[in-house]
């Protein structure tokens, strides 16, 4: 081991002309260079604590000269940091530079590219263009990959200077170099440079796709990523092909790094889009399971990414984790993020077989500490028995135990999945309306208020003392929520209609009508009094008729996303996209859309419900964040455009999403769907797309239930912030 | 890719700042101190603001963060944070702020080296160690031959060990560590137990030693397949860069030229036949509302030559308690206010051994009716020799050119730490 550094002492704030007198004082004895390197030292701590070392450019510069690599490093981090803002004093190093570009030693010769290219202004990319050039030629591989990636950092700041270059060509040419991690570095530039939007197109053909493979063993782990990344740019025109090549990567399934890992099953999952043989998509699909369980036995954070995209690929392919529900039930210590992302698996994978098992689970998550756990674990509870018939006893009683609890928001959300529950199995479980009935004055949440008035109107008939209770409700109609309003207002209808005899009943609806058209400035309420008003007074049998009309059961086929969507959103596994579970071009400035590419190997049914890359362009609005922050304190930066006036607002915010498709009135099909989970997978059967937006049901599952779903920042109206540092 | 690499301490004070891309200044720092360290609700180890997205990994109270501008790929942001703790532990012998700061020059180093442009560049520890070094090197010194051979290392197929390595005498010791991971119903029930295994070995051998290791394993792809035979199922195994996955695809062999010193050598993970080593039966009974009574009984369950050790059993207690009462024929137990659990340690546990925690907690009476959520019991053990699995090593072979004899050592051991949950 190398001996322990003592350069804390370092790091305390000093002064410019401090240090300047200090370099000074180290030109004459300075043994070793001792000296210097401690004021170099003392300089770097100040660069790291935020404070403007500019003003010494000239004199660390000075530094250069002494023949010390240490020296040269730290000289070479200096005008990293801040060579771009001196254009006029960076012609001072340019001699350095160029000597170090042409030295005998491989390491310097690629620390000198290498630090040029961080310095991206005109002086400096003049100087290395020339140098480049031979780089990318070096005998030694080292200076190769190194100079591969300063292609990309060349190309970043001025995309057709590098063109003209011809930079672009040599890079393509390193593709098939003989050394493994020249090749993977000039896949990573390559795709940088595809992925923008201005940049050059980066597809591969089969003859590379092969050649690159062929380095797939010799690289690093973090060339293997780059490789298997860049196979995503690969179009199978033949299922042959698709098949031999996910053959060929399968092995990398077993590597170490998580990221290697998941890179593997985005390419596998992309190549199955274009195979033929389902007893080989069978096979890779009982080959990817094994491997993402184990990503769990890593570190937090990566289980979390895992989690994140397993939640997704199980979707697309329930076989991969058909029978693995218990490696998903929570740790008691799981950080929460985990617990949260466990918690929508474990109901996915619920099956009439495991139900049992799960609920138990669930049963026990809803006695823990953190909140939004514990209501997400009874919501759960809930879709379990809308989802497993077998087991919606067990679950009633379940929730009627938690109820039991009387903590406020365990009660709250019993209600707003029993409501749902009502609606899936009609004339199964009302018995249970008079223990909900005892814990009205519990709720509190406009949700919760809602559904409980909800199941209040709808089953009038049933509740002796309806009209008192509502009564009740109806004094506080015109401080509650919107959704409250209109769940009371349709309740005193329904009320009303059932018991068109009852003054009392009569006294309410006309109370809550009239508030709901003269009192109350919400157009969709006031409408909807309009509508009722008028429905009544023409006629009320039709009235009846209309506003009790049977429903359509409740199914959970709208929580599985759209097929199409989901292909499109599996080429981003691993990625950022596959965490928020959105195209990043949705959230992510300049970031490019994916979507499968058309051959004559695509499936039919990915081709049939192909989504194209959606040209969403954020728009340029710029928020300043508050900074800076308690403990350090920094000049604002003064280069920062000021922020552009916002955009006039859309017209509507955001398209209402469609109605949360749980509790949507016009939910289709019939109530079984027990079995449809298992056939998601299946490429042969087309199903009509019912819906014009892929992604209405991405977050369905839970109904509108949110709170804790993972989301960008930001950016939710559509105007996206941006951080301007 | 990665724009910005920062360590924070604590207080949020940067202690590292690395800006790979020009896409932000140094203040985007800020951003992250006031939204992840001066928050005290952080449920995400990911924070996107609009396209600005912040990864970090908290370690011995250090932030190790990652700033990116695109759709970067998470899991290769968070690898490579955990690879660099691993650099500065195998660097620095831990990873804290006083190892951050007495090392910040080299850790700039490292950093430089290990990440180009955002990209993870070669980031294997002994070649590292080869240049980039405590040392002061005075740049002419260095020869170009020898850096040549360096540089070719660090970009080869083998780019995790250097060829000049000697030793007097080889040897490689092999460590199989078993987590245990059980969660047990309060019916006594399993409800899950698996084991994540760990094949830790150091290497001291000379030359390019080529080597073939053996183990009972069996590779399950399907559970419905079963056969018949006394190797161990293993659901899955990953395996270190090093060993050739072809190999082990197509022959079940795992064969690789070992990085010099210590290494993780292949993870897997085994449900089928897991033998658990220690039982717990707990009966815990609230008495009113004013007492809770427990009687923990923990036995071994293992060979009694064998005995576990440093057991710790952490029997958590309602919120409201005031004082505990307890007794042990075994060990010591104490009750932690702060905690709200009651710590039985036993150094020492026979196997086939069994005994018995009594214990009364006295609860002071509070107005909410509040149900205590009786988090479950937690035991920390470790047992030399024994694997839950079953696994065995059946072999390690290595050959070398120059054909020395080479001495190896096999170590069990199984442990849980924070995974053995029973609840009551």
């Amino acid at each position: 081991m190398a001996a322990p550094g003592q350069d804390a002492k370092f790091f305390q704030r000093g002064k410019i002309e401090e240090f300047r007198a200090e370099l000074h004082a180290a030109e004459t004895k300075d043994k070793k260079f001792v000296k210097r390197k401690t004021v170099l030292k003392k300089i770097v701590a100040n660069i790291t604590m935020g404070n403007d070392m500019s003003p010494l450019f000239t004199d660390v510069v000075q530094c250069l000269g002494t023949p010390l690599l240490e020296i040269k490093k730290m000289v070479y981090l200096f005008l990293v940091s801040y060579g771009r803002s001196k254009p006029d004093q960076i012609h001072l190093v340019i001699p350095n530079f160029l000597q170090d570009c042409n030295d005998r030693n491989p390491l310097i010769r690629a620390l000198a590219i290498r630090t040029m290219s961080y310095i991206p202004i005109p002086v400096v990319t003049d100087a290395l263009n020339e140098n480049l050039r031979h780089c990318l030629k070096d005998a030694d591989p080292y200076v190769r990959k190194t100079a591969a990636i300063c292609v990309a950092k060349l190309y970043a700041a001025d995309p057709r200077r590098a063109e003209k270059g011809g930079f672009v060509e040599q890079l393509r040419d390193l593709m098939l170099d003989s050394n493994a991690t020249v090749v993977a570095n000039a896949v990573a530039a390559l795709s940088e440079i595809g992925d923008r939007q201005d940049g050059v197109i980066f597809k591969l053909n089969l003859a590379t796709a092969n050649k690159l493979l062929a380095a797939l063993p010799e690289s690093s782990e973090w060339g293997q990523i780059y490789i298997l990344d860049s196979l995503l740019r690969y179009v199978p025109e033949k299922h042959a092909d698709a098949e031999v090549m996910a053959e060929r990567i399968i092995v990398q399934l077993q590597h170490a790094n998580s990221a290697v890992v998941l890179t593997t099953i985005k390419a596998l999952l992309y190549l199955m889009n274009y195979m033929e043989n389902r007893r080989l998509i069978d096979y890779i699909c009982k080959k990817m399971g094994p491997p993402l369980v184990t990503l769990l036995s890593s570190g937090p954070e990566v289980q979390y990414v895992a989690l994140r995209n397993i939640l997704l690929i199980i979707q697309r392919r329930p076989t991969v984790l058909k029978n693995d529900v218990k490696v998903f039930f929570c740790k008691y210590n799981d950080p929460i993020y985990v617990k949260l992302a466990k918690l929508e698996i474990m109901y996915r994978l619920a099956r009439a077989e495991n139900a049992n098992e799960v609920l138990a689970e669930l049963q026990e998550y809803a006695s823990e500490v953190d909140i939004d756990f514990v209501r997400k674990a009874v919501r759960s509870v809930g879709r379990l028995a809308i989802k497993v018939e077998d087991a919606s006893d067990a679950c009633i009683q379940a929730l009627l135990n938690l109820i039991e609890t009387k903590v406020s928001y365990v009660v709250q959300e019993a209600v707003i999945v029993i409501k749902d529950i009502f609606r899936r199995y009609p004339g199964k479980y009302e018995g249970v309306i008079p223990t909900l009935c005892q814990h009205l004055d519990a709720l509190d949440e406009p949700e919760a208020k809602a559904a409980m008035v909800w199941i209040l109107g709808q089953f009038a008939d049933r509740i002796d003392n309806a009209d008192e209770l509502l009564d009740d409700l109806l004094y506080t109609f015109l401080d509650e929520s919107v959704e409250v309003q209109l769940a009371l207002l349709t309740a005193a209808v329904k009320l009303f209609i059932y018991k068109s005899k009852s003054d009392k009943a009569k006294e309410l609806v006309y109370k809550v009508l009239k508030w709901a058209t003269e009192d109350v400035d919400n157009p969709d309420l006031r409408d909807r009094g309009f509508m009722y008003w008028r429905l009544l007074a023409i006629n009320p049998t039709v009235a009846g008729e209309i506003v009790l009309a049977e429903k359509p059961a409740i199914t959970t086929d709208s929580d599985r996303m759209d097929r199409g969507a989901l292909d499109q959103l599996l080429l981003h596994t691993g990625t950022l996209g596959s965490i928020y579970h959105k195209n990043p071009e949705t959230f992510i400035r300049n970031a490019t859309g994916k979507a499968l590419k058309d051959s004559p190997a695509l499936n039919a049914h990915s081709r049939a419900v192909l989504v194209p890359v959606a040209r969403t362009q954020l728009p340029p609005t710029v928020v300043n964040v508050p900074g800076p922050g308690p403990s350090e304190s920094h000049e604002r930066n003064e280069t920062a455009p000021p922020p552009v006036p916002d955009l006039p607002a859309p017209t509507t915010s955001k398209p209402t999403p469609p109605t949360p498709p749980l509790s949507s009135e016009n939910a289709s099909g019939d109530a079984t769907d027990d079995g449809s989970d298992d056939e998601g997978d299946a490429d042969e059967e087309p199903r009509g797309r019912a819906n014009a937006d892929p992604y209405s049901n991405l977050d369905g599952a839970f109904g509108n239930y949110l709170a804790d779903e993972p989301r960008p920042m930001g950016g939710r109206q559509g105007d996206d912030e941006d951080l301007l540092f | 890719m990665i724009s910005a690499f920062f360590i924070f301490n604590q207080k949020g004070e940067v202690l590292i700042s690395r800006l790979y891309r020009t896409d932000f200044k140094r203040s985007i720092a800020d951003v992250f101190r006031i939204q992840v360290v001066s928050n005290s609700d952080v449920r995400s180890p990911i924070i996107t603001l609009g396209s600005t997205s912040f990864f970090h990994v908290r370690i011995n109270s250090l932030y190790v963060v990652a700033v990116t501008k695109n759709n970067a790929n998470a899991a290769l942001v968070f690898e490579f944070c955990y690879r660099f703790i691993n650099i500065c532990k195998s660097y620095f012998g831990k990873i804290d702020e006083e190892s951050i700061k007495n090392n910040f020059v080299l850790i700039y180093e490292l950093i430089d080296e290990i990440n180009d442009f955002g990209y993870p560049q070669n980031s294997e520890i002994d070649t590292l160690k080869t240049y980039i070094t405590t040392e002061s090197i005075v740049s002419s010194a260095i020869a170009a031959e020898e850096s040549s051979k360096i540089t070719a290392q660090a970009t080869g197929a083998t780019s995790w060990r250097r060829t000049d390595v000697k030793y007097k005498k080889n040897e490689a010791f092999v460590d199989v560590v078993e987590t245990v991971n059980l969660s047990m119903s309060a019916k006594g029930t399993v409800l899950r137990a698996d084991v994540d295994g760990h094949i830790q070995m150091r290497a001291y051998l000379s030359g390019t030693p080529e080597c073939k290791f053996g183990l009972n394993d069996k590779l399950v792809i399907d559970k419905s397949q079963q056969g018949v035979s006394d190797a161990v199922e293993l659901d899955d195994c990953r395996f270190h860069q090093c060993v050739r996955l072809n190999d082990f695809d197509a022959t079940r062999t795992i064969s690789f030229i070992p990085p010099d010193g210590e290494f993780e050598l292949m993870r897997y993970r085994s449900t089928s036949n897991v033998k658990l080593p220690l039982r717990v039966i707990p009966t815990v009974t609230e008495i009113g509302t004013t007492q809770v009574s427990y009687a923990v009984t923990v036995k071994a369950n293992f060979n009694n030559k064998l005995s576990a050790t440093d057991v710790v059993l952490r029997i958590p207690t309602p919120l409201n308690t005031t004082a505990v009462d307890c007794q042990v024929a075994l060990g010591k137990a104490k009750y932690v206010p702060g905690e709200n659990v009651v710590v039985w340690k036993l150094p020492r546990l026979q196997g086939g051994q069994e005994c018995t925690l009594t214990a009364t907690a006295d609860l002071t009476s509070t107005t909410t009716r509040q149900v205590w959520a009786r988090p479950p019991i937690d035991v920390d053990f470790q047992v030399l020799m024994f694997t839950a699995s079953g696994l065995i090593v059946r072999f390690l072979k290595v050959f070398e050119k120059s054909d020395y004899q080479s001495v190896k050592w096999v170590r069990y051991l199984t442990k849980a730490s924070g995974s053995y949950q029973i609840r009551f």
